[in-house]
């Protein structure tokens, strides 16, 4: 095993190198390809990119106006159902949702490219600078939403819109949320998150109060005396444990505490990273750590994944880019022990599994392999922060299909509720469709 | 290997491919670089009388309609004729035909219509050893606003008197050009003949407005804020000079006369149908404009593949082949039953069928069978529109079936196999038999 310290470091590239590395990861189409991929479009009756779209965003009527010339038009259509089709745009798995069930995928394999056509009307729209929407007459009434997220402020806007006012408590420095600290760097370059922040609280009627935490610096039960509704989009707090010996070891973290450092680095090129990195996991957030990992100057990053390419989270696509990144993905083992000199991670001892009859069970052969970081992507958790005052379904909260909790006047959305995808697209939907029901509770008062 | 080789009208040339007039055939170093190509012959463009030059407009000649990635699909020129010396083109010609003995060289002509000016410009013309002229009566901007162009091939009575001055001043074939700006192509055509022409040529460019320019309202190409009406031509023509093409070609006054097709002629296929709707030769502009003169090669082989393949060794081989199949509607046969259907391992599920015929048609496609996505036809309401297969993105997917027995599911009628057309259908209040 190895002998020396681990070696963790940063400046291992040229600043160039760090440049190209977190450059776009998919540069956006000039206007001139814009208007040849929209012209793929068949504008498919009742497209089955639009149904399988969590936002439900009528792709063909928007990718049509595209190809007539009005982008913007195409961006008011997207904004309808998706105020943050922006960063949607950016980082939707759309190779596992609209771009998988495109005719084109089925006819000849190669979809139109919605996503990015997306980002070409919604980056046309927000370089305008002018709110797509005007806000109705106040109503007066008052909303508190809780966590800046995707779905806390898709609530919000279309809270606002409805002539709402409503106050945003959020634990965080800024907004965002995993837009703002969970998305791999590349695929939100330039600040776009708080960028779209900007974009989204231009409608007016949004107050953000920093520094709010739900069961700490705030009661819901406050929330409920003092605002006429409230919506929670808290998202996931707790991570999983790797229960693997000694995982308390310096050198071991949270695959989504790095990425937020990262995030958040003003300069990436003076992050420390091991020379060797592995990731535990097999999701996106796993993928988003071993590939900025390389991207950051590793040498040798590997994943551990605990059983084979078809379960793993991580899309097809997400998993061909972290091997042309040069990630290695290793299938079927799963980390036993973290291996520790003078409580400093140098490894990990992991087992070769293997499935039978449908139940994953270690076969008992052992490998080591060498780490200077070890990151555990192995999934996110629910923290019942309101002490059981929710009902919850397998962990998370429980709502129905209009986004009500089990306590009347309060609404939840995002990945904090059951059934969530762990998907911004799929946030943005819930924080939508809270409002609209909330909206219609209001106007009920 | 098939033989391209033409003789029309006795002009004989390499290839039944030439340009037509227009900016490619200006000028001695633009048909000799054509040449090269391999084209097979060219009309030089139009020479008007001698005297002080014409002037075009310096702002933009052209507007164009493009499909998807800017491909162009119609082009619209406001360019008036060669507004070089009239001296300099017939020397320039008399060379180029003196180098390239084995090309067509053809020369338009556009003078007023008198007797006198084209008296004075045909032993000119006859001078450089040209192959034969063509008469331009087709131009509808600019010069038809002078009594020439479009302006004299809109009156059958200027067409046959000029054409009969041209046979009678010079011994070259005579070919009229005639313009589609007008209501029966037959008529210009039986008055070319009439007035002695050997063949016809056509079409000239349509009358056209390509678009409006949104911000200062006024027709594109705008010169100095205001526009002025074009001669279409392009791919977009394609099928109106294929129509005209085919009225002169069945028209019992002018059929056998020879016809120079001209009209969107952009590849091998293209032109292979004008062939078979009997045009002896094919002209080309617009292809040329949009990509050079090396397109010829393809047309040149593509059409000698396809001859090699259909076993045609020479152009009369299959010539005029499609002419007899162009018929009136009375005469189509109403008991030809036909019925969509779509290919369901081809079919991609995109539901443009379903779209088109339930929304603006015959509600004859279902969009669902047993709770999933599928698209199939109802016979019992398919009228065999062929709407679907048209927008349809995927070749071959829906095909019209022919169904030669039994009972038609959407009339309840027994299928016949007789023919029958309307002439005598019991519907016709003018049927020539009563149907029994």
């Amino acid at each position: 095993m190895a002998e020396k310290k681990p070696d963790i470091a940063g400046k291992r590239l040229s600043v160039a190198e760090y440049q190209v590395n977190f450059a776009d990861l998919h540069p956006p189409l000039d206007h001139h390809e814009a208007l040849v991929e929209s012209d793929r479009c068949y504008f498919c009756h009742d497209a089955p990119c639009m149904q399988a779209c969590p936002t439900s965003i009528d792709i063909p009527m928007f990718i049509r106006q595209i190809q007539t010339g009005h982008a913007k038009s195409a961006a008011k259509t997207i904004f309808d159902q998706n105020i943050f089709g922006g960063m949607c745009a950016r980082v939707c798995p759309t190779e596992t949702l609209c771009e998988e069930v495109c005719v084109r995928e089925i006819a000849e394999g190669k979809p139109v490219k919605i996503g990015l056509l997306q980002r070409y009307a919604t980056d046309e729209a927000m370089a305008e600078g002018v709110h797509p929407y005007v806000r109705a007459a106040a109503t007066g009434k008052k909303v508190a939403v809780v966590g800046a997220g995707p779905a806390g402020l898709a609530c919000a806007h279309r809270l606002a819109v409805h002539g709402h006012d409503v106050t945003v408590f959020e634990a965080r420095e800024k907004a965002g949320g995993l837009n703002e600290y969970g998305i791999a760097a590349y695929k939100s370059v330039d600040d776009f998150a708080q960028k779209e922040v900007d974009f989204i609280l231009a409608i007016g009627g949004i107050r953000i109060e920093h520094g709010k935490r739900l069961g700490e610096t705030l009661s819901l039960a406050d929330l409920q005396k003092n605002y006429d509704a409230v919506f929670l989009g808290i998202g996931l707090q707790g991570v999983n444990a790797l229960g693997a010996k000694d995982e308390d070891a310096d050198g071991i973290s949270d695959a989504v505490d790095y990425i937020a450092e990262l995030r958040q680095a003003k300069d990436v090129s003076a992050l420390p990273v091991g020379r060797r990195v592995v990731v535990i996991g097999g999701g996106m957030t796993a993928v988003d750590a071993a590939v900025q990992s390389k991207l950051l100057g590793a040498e040798d990053v590997t994943i551990l994944y605990r059983r084979g390419p078809a379960q793993m989270k991580a899309s097809g696509f997400e998993q061909q880019l972290a091997q042309i990144k040069g990630v290695k993905i290793k299938h079927w083992v799963a980390p036993r022990q973290v291996l520790a000199e003078d409580g400093k991670a140098i490894g990990l001892r992991c087992e070769y599994m293997r499935e039978a009859s449908g139940t994953l069970t270690g076969t008992g052969e052992t490998f080591d392999i060498a780490a200077d970081m070890i990151f555990k992507a192995i999934g996110q958790t629910y923290v019942d922060v309101l002490g059981g005052q929710l009902a919850l379904e397998a962990g998370r909260i429980k709502v129905d299909s209009l986004k009500r909790t089990s306590v009347s006047g309060i609404w939840a959305g995002g990945d904090c509720v059951a059934g969530g995808k762990d998907l911004t697209v799929a946030s943005v939907d819930d924080g939508r469709r809270a409002a609209e029901n909330i909206h219609q509770f209001l106007k009920s008062l | 290997m098939a033989d391209l080789r033409s003789n029309f009208i006795g002009i004989k040339s390499s290839n039944p491919f030439w340009l037509a007039s227009a900016p490619p055939t200006d000028k001695e170093y633009n048909v000799v670089r054509a040449f090269k190509a391999g084209w097979g012959g060219v009309v030089w463009k139009t020479l008007g009388e001698d005297g002080p030059p014409i002037v075009n407009v310096n702002g933009p000649r052209y507007g164009a309609i493009h499909g998807a990635d800017r491909r162009l699909l119609g082009l619209n020129n406001i360019e008036l004729i060669t507004d070089r010396p009239l001296e300099v083109n017939l020397q320039e010609i008399k060379r180029v035909k003196r180098d390239w003995p084995d090309r067509a060289m053809i020369v338009s002509i556009m003078v007023p219509c008198t007797e006198q000016s084209w008296k004075a410009i045909l032993p000119r013309v006859e001078e450089t050893g040209c192959d034969g002229i063509e008469l331009n009566f087709g131009c509808p901007h600019g010069m038809s606003e002078r009594g020439m162009g479009s302006a004299v091939g809109q009156v059958p009575e200027y067409i046959e008197m000029v054409a009969r001055w041209c046979k009678q001043y010079t011994r070259m074939p005579v070919i009229v050009k005639l313009t589609p700006n007008i209501t029966d192509i037959r008529y210009p055509a039986r008055a070319a003949k009439k007035g002695g022409a050997d063949a016809v040529s056509l079409i000239n460019t349509i009358s056209s407005i390509v678009s409006v320019d949104l911000d200062n309202f006024a027709p594109m190409p705008t010169i100095d804020g205001k526009g002025s009406h074009g001669g279409y031509c392009g791919p977009a023509v394609k099928p109106i000079a294929l129509n005209m093409t085919a009225e002169i070609a069945r028209d019992a006054e002018t059929r056998g006369l020879p016809i120079s097709a001209i009209g969107g002629i952009t590849t091998w296929r293209d032109a292979a149908e004008f062939i078979a709707m009997s045009a002896g030769t094919v002209q080309v502009c617009t292809a040329a404009m949009t990509y050079g003169f090396r397109i010829v090669e393809e047309m040149k082989t593509g059409l000698s593949r396809w001859m090699d393949e259909k076993g045609y060794s020479t152009i009369e081989d299959f010539r005029g082949l499609a002419v007899p199949n162009v018929t009136d509607w009375q005469y189509l046969n109403l008991n030809y039953v036909t019925k969509a259907r779509i290919d369901q391992d081809l079919c991609i599920k995109c539901g443009r069928c379903y779209a088109a015929c339930e929304d603006t048609s015959h509600q004859a496609i279902m969009q669902e069978k047993d709770g999933k996505r599928h698209f199939e036809v109802m016979d019992d309401e398919c009228v065999a529109c062929n709407l679907c297969v048209e927008v349809c993105p995927v070749d071959s997917c829906i095909t019209m079936v022919r169904q030669t027995e039994g009972v038609d599911p959407r009339t309840n009628k027994k299928i016949d196999p007789a023919y029958a057309n309307w002439t005598t259908h019991p519907n016709n209040p003018m049927a020539k038999i009563a149907a029994e």
